[in-house]
Protein backbone atom coordinates (compact mmCIF):
# COMPACT_ATOMS: atom_id res chain seq x y z
CA UNK A 1 0.00 0.00 0.00
CA UNK A 2 1.76 3.32 -1.18
CA UNK A 3 -0.32 6.22 -0.87
CA UNK A 4 1.65 8.35 -3.58
CA UNK A 5 1.29 11.22 -5.22
CA UNK A 6 -1.87 13.06 -5.16
CA UNK A 7 -4.33 12.54 -8.10
CA UNK A 8 -6.41 14.84 -9.88
CA UNK A 9 -10.50 14.20 -9.48
CA UNK A 10 -13.33 15.30 -10.21
CA UNK A 11 -17.17 15.43 -8.25
CA UNK A 12 -19.06 12.48 -10.09
CA UNK A 13 -22.22 13.14 -7.84
CA UNK A 14 -22.94 14.67 -5.13
CA UNK A 15 -26.54 13.78 -3.00
CA UNK A 16 -27.97 14.99 0.50
CA UNK A 17 -27.49 12.01 2.71
CA UNK A 18 -29.13 14.12 6.04
CA UNK A 19 -30.05 17.21 6.96
CA UNK A 20 -26.16 17.96 7.07
CA UNK A 21 -24.12 15.78 5.26
CA UNK A 22 -23.83 14.86 1.87
CA UNK A 23 -22.30 11.87 -0.30
CA UNK A 24 -19.72 12.80 -2.94
CA UNK A 25 -18.55 10.36 -5.83
CA UNK A 26 -15.35 11.33 -7.03
CA UNK A 27 -13.40 10.39 -10.15
CA UNK A 28 -9.98 9.75 -9.69
CA UNK A 29 -8.04 9.62 -12.01
CA UNK A 30 -5.30 6.82 -11.76
CA UNK A 31 -7.12 5.36 -8.45
CA UNK A 32 -5.38 2.07 -7.49
CA UNK A 33 -8.04 0.61 -5.66
CA UNK A 34 -8.61 0.39 -2.10
CA UNK A 35 -9.76 -2.61 0.64
CA UNK A 36 -12.85 -2.25 2.78
CA UNK A 37 -11.74 0.49 5.62
CA UNK A 38 -9.34 2.24 4.42
CA UNK A 39 -9.19 6.34 4.19
CA UNK A 40 -8.29 9.12 1.88
CA UNK A 41 -6.50 13.16 2.04
CA UNK A 42 -8.66 15.59 0.00
CA UNK A 43 -6.79 18.26 -0.81
CA UNK A 44 -8.65 21.52 -1.74
CA UNK A 45 -6.89 24.59 -3.39
CA UNK A 46 -8.46 27.43 -3.84
CA UNK A 47 -7.81 30.21 -6.78
CA UNK A 48 -5.44 32.29 -5.27
CA UNK A 49 -3.17 28.85 -4.55
CA UNK A 50 -4.28 28.36 -0.41
CA UNK A 51 -4.82 24.40 0.02
CA UNK A 52 -6.50 22.81 3.23
CA UNK A 53 -6.62 19.10 3.32
CA UNK A 54 -8.94 16.37 5.72
CA UNK A 55 -8.72 12.99 5.63
CA UNK A 56 -12.08 11.36 4.94
CA UNK A 57 -13.37 7.14 5.27
CA UNK A 58 -14.33 5.17 1.76
CA UNK A 59 -17.33 4.12 1.98
CA UNK A 60 -16.54 2.12 -1.26
CA UNK A 61 -14.04 -0.20 -1.61
CA UNK A 62 -12.24 -1.96 -4.47
CA UNK A 63 -10.52 -1.46 -7.92
CA UNK A 64 -13.40 0.99 -9.04
CA UNK A 65 -11.83 4.55 -9.99
CA UNK A 66 -14.92 5.97 -9.03
CA UNK A 67 -14.76 6.42 -4.84
CA UNK A 68 -17.14 7.00 -2.61
CA UNK A 69 -16.85 9.45 0.65
CA UNK A 70 -19.82 10.98 3.22
CA UNK A 71 -18.97 14.66 4.85
CA UNK A 72 -21.00 15.64 7.65
CA UNK A 73 -20.61 19.42 8.14
CA UNK A 74 -18.52 20.41 11.21
CA UNK A 75 -19.95 23.66 12.23
CA UNK A 76 -17.54 26.32 12.03
CA UNK A 77 -15.57 24.07 9.85
CA UNK A 78 -13.55 25.41 7.03
CA UNK A 79 -13.45 22.21 4.61
CA UNK A 80 -16.69 20.23 5.26
CA UNK A 81 -19.18 23.20 4.60
CA UNK A 82 -17.74 23.85 1.00
CA UNK A 83 -17.85 20.00 0.37
CA UNK A 84 -21.15 19.59 2.01
CA UNK A 85 -23.55 23.00 0.48
CA UNK A 86 -20.56 24.16 -2.30
CA UNK A 87 -19.12 21.64 -4.55
CA UNK A 88 -20.89 20.68 -7.86
CA UNK A 89 -20.65 17.52 -9.97
CA UNK A 90 -17.80 18.72 -12.49
CA UNK A 91 -15.77 20.50 -10.07
CA UNK A 92 -12.36 19.61 -9.39
CA UNK A 93 -10.14 18.50 -5.87
CA UNK A 94 -7.30 16.61 -5.42
CA UNK A 95 -7.15 12.69 -3.71
CA UNK A 96 -4.27 10.80 -2.30
CA UNK A 97 -4.36 7.52 -0.93
CA UNK A 98 -5.70 4.90 0.06
CA UNK A 99 -4.39 5.71 3.36
CA UNK A 100 -4.37 3.25 6.59
CA UNK A 101 -3.84 -0.24 6.97
CA UNK A 102 -5.02 -1.49 10.08
CA UNK A 103 -8.98 -0.21 10.55
CA UNK A 104 -9.64 -2.93 7.28
CA UNK A 105 -11.34 -5.73 6.94
CA UNK A 106 -10.03 -8.59 4.30
CA UNK A 107 -12.54 -11.29 3.53
CA UNK A 108 -9.48 -14.02 4.66
CA UNK A 109 -10.35 -12.11 8.36
CA UNK A 110 -11.85 -14.69 10.67
CA UNK A 111 -15.26 -13.78 11.53
CA UNK A 112 -17.82 -13.35 12.76
CA UNK A 113 -17.67 -9.38 12.81
CA UNK A 114 -19.40 -7.12 14.71
CA UNK A 115 -19.68 -3.39 13.37
CA UNK A 116 -20.52 -0.46 15.73
CA UNK A 117 -21.09 3.39 14.46
CA UNK A 118 -21.76 6.46 16.26
CA UNK A 119 -23.40 9.14 13.47
CA UNK A 120 -20.94 9.27 10.86
CA UNK A 121 -18.52 7.16 11.87
CA UNK A 122 -20.36 4.65 9.70
CA UNK A 123 -18.95 5.58 7.05
CA UNK A 124 -16.07 2.96 6.75
CA UNK A 125 -18.38 0.62 8.18
CA UNK A 126 -20.41 0.51 4.94
CA UNK A 127 -17.45 -0.04 3.10
CA UNK A 128 -16.66 -3.06 4.85
CA UNK A 129 -20.43 -4.28 5.20
CA UNK A 130 -20.66 -3.71 1.29
CA UNK A 131 -16.95 -6.06 1.06
CA UNK A 132 -18.62 -8.57 3.04
CA UNK A 133 -22.20 -8.37 1.27
CA UNK A 134 -20.09 -8.91 -2.06
CA UNK A 135 -18.24 -11.61 -0.61
CA UNK A 136 -21.19 -13.73 0.61
CA UNK A 137 -19.94 -13.28 4.36
CA UNK A 138 -22.81 -11.26 5.29
CA UNK A 139 -24.42 -13.96 7.52
CA UNK A 140 -21.70 -13.24 9.70
CA UNK A 141 -21.90 -9.62 10.01
CA UNK A 142 -23.88 -7.59 12.56
CA UNK A 143 -24.10 -3.64 12.33
CA UNK A 144 -24.79 -1.64 15.49
CA UNK A 145 -25.50 1.99 14.64
CA UNK A 146 -26.18 4.75 16.73
CA UNK A 147 -27.77 8.17 15.67
CA UNK A 148 -29.18 11.02 17.30
CA UNK A 149 -32.34 10.63 15.31
CA UNK A 150 -33.43 8.30 12.15
CA UNK A 151 -32.83 10.91 9.83
CA UNK A 152 -29.33 11.66 10.80
CA UNK A 153 -28.46 8.05 10.04
CA UNK A 154 -26.27 8.29 6.37
CA UNK A 155 -27.15 5.09 4.44
CA UNK A 156 -30.25 4.65 6.19
CA UNK A 157 -31.93 3.40 3.06
CA UNK A 158 -29.07 1.52 1.67
CA UNK A 159 -28.60 -0.66 5.35
CA UNK A 160 -32.66 -1.02 6.08
CA UNK A 161 -33.24 -2.77 2.78
CA UNK A 162 -30.15 -4.69 2.75
CA UNK A 163 -30.65 -5.88 6.20
CA UNK A 164 -34.10 -7.13 4.48
CA UNK A 165 -32.13 -8.74 1.49
CA UNK A 166 -30.00 -11.03 3.13
CA UNK A 167 -27.35 -8.00 3.64
CA UNK A 168 -25.76 -7.04 7.08
CA UNK A 169 -28.25 -7.09 9.91
CA UNK A 170 -28.59 -3.94 11.77
CA UNK A 171 -29.46 -2.60 14.81
CA UNK A 172 -30.42 0.99 15.68
CA UNK A 173 -29.76 2.78 18.80
CA UNK A 174 -31.26 6.55 19.11
CA UNK A 175 -29.62 8.93 21.43
CA UNK A 176 -32.39 11.48 21.07
CA UNK A 177 -35.76 10.55 19.51
CA UNK A 178 -36.68 7.45 17.75
CA UNK A 179 -38.92 7.16 14.66
CA UNK A 180 -42.53 6.26 15.53
CA UNK A 181 -43.30 2.85 16.01
CA UNK A 182 -40.14 2.40 17.71
CA UNK A 183 -40.50 -0.29 20.79
CA UNK A 184 -36.80 0.38 22.33
CA UNK A 185 -35.75 2.85 24.48
CA UNK A 186 -34.18 5.56 23.44
CA UNK A 187 -30.61 7.15 24.57
CA UNK A 188 -26.35 6.04 24.47
CA UNK A 189 -26.02 2.63 23.75
CA UNK A 190 -25.47 1.01 27.01
CA UNK A 191 -24.36 -2.85 28.36
CA UNK A 192 -27.73 -4.11 27.82
CA UNK A 193 -28.12 -2.94 24.13
CA UNK A 194 -24.52 -4.63 23.33
CA UNK A 195 -25.46 -7.74 25.40
CA UNK A 196 -28.18 -7.82 23.00
CA UNK A 197 -27.00 -6.58 19.62
CA UNK A 198 -23.18 -7.52 19.16
CA UNK A 199 -22.00 -10.97 18.46
CA UNK A 200 -21.74 -12.69 21.87
CA UNK A 201 -18.11 -13.07 23.43
CA UNK A 202 -18.17 -16.82 23.22
CA UNK A 203 -17.82 -16.04 19.19
CA UNK A 204 -14.92 -14.29 19.68
CA UNK A 205 -16.13 -11.52 17.03
CA UNK A 206 -13.25 -8.95 15.53
CA UNK A 207 -15.17 -5.62 16.53
CA UNK A 208 -15.04 -2.56 14.29
CA UNK A 209 -15.76 0.48 16.38
CA UNK A 210 -15.95 3.83 14.60
CA UNK A 211 -17.13 7.32 15.57
CA UNK A 212 -16.51 10.31 17.87
CA UNK A 213 -14.08 10.15 20.75
CA UNK A 214 -16.50 10.04 23.38
CA UNK A 215 -18.44 7.38 21.44
CA UNK A 216 -15.98 4.80 21.00
CA UNK A 217 -13.87 5.15 24.61
CA UNK A 218 -17.47 4.16 25.88
CA UNK A 219 -18.56 1.23 23.50
CA UNK A 220 -14.94 -0.02 23.25
CA UNK A 221 -14.47 0.09 27.27
CA UNK A 222 -18.15 -1.58 27.72
CA UNK A 223 -16.84 -4.43 25.08
CA UNK A 224 -13.87 -5.01 27.36
CA UNK A 225 -15.56 -5.18 30.53
CA UNK A 226 -18.21 -7.51 28.90
CA UNK A 227 -15.30 -9.82 28.21
CA UNK A 228 -14.18 -9.42 24.70
CA UNK A 229 -10.70 -9.30 24.09
CA UNK A 230 -8.85 -5.85 23.40
CA UNK A 231 -6.85 -7.11 20.49
CA UNK A 232 -9.95 -8.08 18.66
CA UNK A 233 -11.44 -4.78 19.13
CA UNK A 234 -9.91 -2.09 16.25
CA UNK A 235 -11.34 1.31 16.87
CA UNK A 236 -11.15 4.66 15.10
CA UNK A 237 -11.92 7.57 16.69
CA UNK A 238 -12.54 11.48 15.36
CA UNK A 239 -13.44 14.59 16.48
CA UNK A 240 -11.48 17.71 16.01
CA UNK A 241 -11.74 17.63 12.15
CA UNK A 242 -13.36 20.41 10.60
CA UNK B 1 -0.78 22.86 -13.10
CA UNK B 2 -2.60 22.48 -9.75
CA UNK B 3 -5.83 21.99 -9.56
CA UNK B 4 -8.24 24.61 -8.95
CA UNK B 5 -11.29 23.69 -6.42
CA UNK B 6 -14.38 26.32 -8.00
CA UNK B 7 -15.50 28.68 -5.03
CA UNK B 8 -13.02 27.14 -2.12
CA UNK B 9 -11.29 29.45 -0.06
CA UNK B 10 -14.16 31.81 1.50
CA UNK B 11 -13.70 29.88 4.86
CA UNK B 12 -10.19 29.58 5.42
CA UNK B 13 -8.26 29.83 8.84
CA UNK B 14 -5.06 32.52 9.04
CA UNK B 15 -1.94 31.64 8.35
CA UNK B 16 0.61 30.66 11.27
CA UNK B 17 4.20 30.16 11.12
CA UNK B 18 4.20 27.09 13.88
CA UNK B 19 1.65 25.10 11.47
CA UNK B 20 3.67 22.45 9.59
CA UNK B 21 2.49 22.57 6.23
CA UNK B 22 -1.26 20.37 5.66
CA UNK B 23 -1.86 21.06 9.00
CA UNK B 24 -4.86 22.84 10.85
CA UNK B 25 -4.91 24.50 14.28
CA UNK B 26 -7.46 22.34 17.05
CA UNK B 27 -8.42 23.69 19.89
CA UNK B 28 -9.81 20.61 21.48
CA UNK B 29 -7.65 17.64 21.85
CA UNK B 30 -8.25 14.63 19.70
CA UNK B 31 -7.59 11.33 20.50
CA UNK B 32 -6.46 8.80 17.98
CA UNK B 33 -5.51 4.93 19.32
CA UNK B 34 -5.84 1.85 17.19
CA UNK B 35 -8.02 -0.26 20.25
CA UNK B 36 -9.64 0.29 23.54
CA UNK B 37 -7.53 1.90 26.00
CA UNK B 38 -6.00 0.04 28.26
CA UNK B 39 -6.39 0.99 32.29
CA UNK B 40 -3.01 0.67 33.68
CA UNK B 41 -2.55 1.48 37.94
CA UNK B 42 -0.12 3.72 38.79
CA UNK B 43 1.21 1.07 41.26
CA UNK B 44 1.38 -2.03 38.55
CA UNK B 45 2.99 0.23 36.48
CA UNK B 46 6.72 0.10 35.44
CA UNK B 47 9.42 1.53 32.39
CA UNK B 48 11.84 -0.92 31.48
CA UNK B 49 14.72 0.29 29.08
CA UNK B 50 16.02 -3.44 27.33
CA UNK B 51 18.58 -4.18 24.71
CA UNK B 52 17.92 -7.54 23.64
CA UNK B 53 16.93 -9.83 26.01
CA UNK B 54 18.59 -7.64 28.77
CA UNK B 55 16.98 -5.58 31.45
CA UNK B 56 19.27 -2.47 31.36
CA UNK B 57 16.83 -0.09 34.21
CA UNK B 58 13.75 -0.76 35.20
CA UNK B 59 11.68 2.24 37.35
CA UNK B 60 8.82 2.35 39.63
CA UNK B 61 6.27 4.96 39.40
CA UNK B 62 7.79 6.70 42.81
CA UNK B 63 11.40 5.96 41.28
CA UNK B 64 10.68 7.76 38.27
CA UNK B 65 8.77 10.91 39.22
CA UNK B 66 11.49 10.92 41.82
CA UNK B 67 14.44 11.40 38.73
CA UNK B 68 12.83 15.10 38.36
CA UNK B 69 9.70 15.88 36.34
CA UNK B 70 10.41 18.75 33.74
CA UNK B 71 7.77 21.29 32.38
CA UNK B 72 7.27 21.27 28.49
CA UNK B 73 6.22 23.32 26.51
CA UNK B 74 5.60 22.56 22.84
CA UNK B 75 3.04 22.76 19.52
CA UNK B 76 2.00 18.69 18.91
CA UNK B 77 1.23 17.65 15.58
CA UNK B 78 -0.58 14.39 14.42
CA UNK B 79 -0.51 13.11 10.66
CA UNK B 80 -4.48 13.06 10.43
CA UNK B 81 -3.25 16.81 9.98
CA UNK B 82 -4.68 18.93 13.35
CA UNK B 83 -2.11 20.52 15.26
CA UNK B 84 -2.30 22.24 18.83
CA UNK B 85 -0.12 25.00 19.46
CA UNK B 86 1.32 25.99 23.19
CA UNK B 87 0.64 22.77 25.10
CA UNK B 88 2.18 22.19 28.37
CA UNK B 89 3.34 18.91 29.48
CA UNK B 90 5.61 17.80 32.30
CA UNK B 91 8.05 14.68 32.22
CA UNK B 92 11.06 12.82 32.91
CA UNK B 93 13.67 13.87 29.58
CA UNK B 94 14.54 10.73 27.61
CA UNK B 95 18.43 11.96 28.58
CA UNK B 96 17.65 11.28 32.45
CA UNK B 97 16.31 8.20 31.65
CA UNK B 98 19.32 7.12 29.35
CA UNK B 99 21.70 8.66 31.62
CA UNK B 100 22.99 5.50 33.50
CA UNK B 101 22.34 3.03 30.40
CA UNK B 102 25.22 1.86 28.39
CA UNK B 103 24.33 1.30 24.93
CA UNK B 104 26.15 1.70 21.02
CA UNK B 105 22.55 1.33 19.88
CA UNK B 106 21.26 3.96 17.84
CA UNK B 107 17.35 3.14 17.44
CA UNK B 108 14.78 2.49 20.09
CA UNK B 109 11.22 0.59 20.02
CA UNK B 110 8.80 2.14 21.86
CA UNK B 111 6.82 -0.47 23.54
CA UNK B 112 3.17 0.23 25.65
CA UNK B 113 0.44 -1.22 27.77
CA UNK B 114 -1.80 -3.22 25.63
CA UNK B 115 0.73 -3.47 22.48
CA UNK B 116 1.17 -0.77 20.79
CA UNK B 117 4.72 0.13 19.43
CA UNK B 118 6.52 2.71 17.56
CA UNK B 119 10.22 2.91 16.17
CA UNK B 120 12.25 6.82 16.80
CA UNK B 121 16.41 7.23 16.26
CA UNK B 122 17.61 7.72 19.74
CA UNK B 123 19.27 10.47 18.49
CA UNK B 124 15.81 12.56 17.74
CA UNK B 125 15.00 11.41 21.50
CA UNK B 126 18.42 12.96 23.19
CA UNK B 127 19.59 16.27 23.62
CA UNK B 128 16.24 17.87 25.59
CA UNK B 129 13.97 16.88 22.55
CA UNK B 130 11.74 14.11 23.91
CA UNK B 131 10.19 12.72 27.31
CA UNK B 132 8.32 10.22 29.15
CA UNK B 133 5.01 12.72 29.90
CA UNK B 134 2.82 11.96 33.12
CA UNK B 135 0.91 15.47 33.29
CA UNK B 136 -0.69 17.34 30.53
CA UNK B 137 -1.96 20.75 31.19
CA UNK B 138 -1.56 20.81 35.06
CA UNK B 139 -3.51 17.63 35.43
CA UNK B 140 -2.28 14.04 35.51
CA UNK B 141 -2.42 12.48 32.11
CA UNK B 142 -6.04 11.45 31.22
CA UNK B 143 -6.11 7.19 30.14
CA UNK B 144 -7.32 8.14 26.79
CA UNK B 145 -4.62 10.57 26.28
CA UNK B 146 -1.95 7.55 27.36
CA UNK B 147 -2.01 8.33 30.85
CA UNK B 148 0.01 6.96 33.34
CA UNK B 149 2.71 7.79 31.20
CA UNK B 150 3.24 8.66 27.28
CA UNK B 151 6.48 9.22 25.27
CA UNK B 152 6.21 12.73 24.09
CA UNK B 153 8.26 13.28 21.03
CA UNK B 154 6.67 16.71 20.01
CA UNK B 155 9.08 17.15 16.64
CA UNK B 156 7.73 14.04 15.11
CA UNK B 157 4.24 13.58 14.12
CA UNK B 158 2.37 12.72 17.35
CA UNK B 159 1.83 8.98 16.49
CA UNK B 160 5.49 8.65 17.79
CA UNK B 161 4.53 9.81 21.43
CA UNK B 162 3.20 6.44 21.98
CA UNK B 163 0.36 6.06 24.69
CA UNK B 164 0.50 4.15 28.00
CA UNK B 165 4.22 3.89 27.33
CA UNK B 166 5.79 1.00 29.49
CA UNK B 167 9.32 1.00 27.86
CA UNK B 168 12.04 1.63 25.09
CA UNK B 169 13.60 -1.23 23.63
CA UNK B 170 17.27 -0.01 22.16
CA UNK B 171 18.31 -1.36 18.66
CA UNK B 172 21.38 -1.60 16.41
CA UNK B 173 19.17 -1.40 13.25
CA UNK B 174 15.77 0.53 12.54
CA UNK B 175 12.48 -1.66 12.46
CA UNK B 176 8.88 -1.09 11.76
CA UNK B 177 6.34 -0.37 14.69
CA UNK B 178 2.66 -0.40 14.72
CA UNK B 179 1.99 2.16 12.49
CA UNK B 180 4.96 2.28 10.62
CA UNK B 181 3.88 -1.37 9.46
CA UNK B 182 0.71 -0.29 8.21
CA UNK B 183 1.07 2.27 6.08
CA UNK B 184 2.99 5.17 7.80
CA UNK B 185 6.65 6.63 7.68
CA UNK B 186 9.33 5.45 9.53
CA UNK B 187 10.49 9.05 10.97
CA UNK B 188 7.34 11.52 10.56
CA UNK B 189 9.03 14.70 10.25
CA UNK B 190 5.75 17.08 10.30
CA UNK B 191 8.29 19.93 8.34
CA UNK B 192 8.52 17.80 5.26
CA UNK B 193 5.40 15.90 5.65
CA UNK B 194 6.88 12.28 6.17
CA UNK B 195 3.40 11.16 6.74
CA UNK B 196 3.25 7.75 4.57
CA UNK B 197 4.97 4.80 2.20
Amino acid sequence: MIAGDWRPARVARASAATPSARVLRLEVSGWPGSAAGQHIDVRLTAEDGYQAVRSYSLASYGDATEVEIAVDEVPDGEVSPYLVRDVQPGDELEVKGPLGGYFVWHPQDAGPVQLIAGGSGVVPLVAIARAATDAGAAASFRLLYSVRRSEDAIYRDELTSGAEDGGVRVTWAYTRAAPPGWEGSVGRVDDALLRASVWPVEQNPLVYVCGPTGFVEHVADALVELGHSPGRIRTERFGGAS
Amino acid sequence: MAVVSRGFGARRRESDPHLPPGQYVTEDFPVLSAGPTPRIDRAAWRFEIREGSELLAQWTWDEFVALGVEDVHTDIHCVTRWSKLGTSWRGVSIDTLLAGVDSSASYAMAHSYGGYTTNVPLAEMRGGRAWVASEFDGAPLDPEHGGPARLLVPHLYFWKSAKWVHGLTLMDQDAPGFWEQNGYNMHGDPWTEERYW
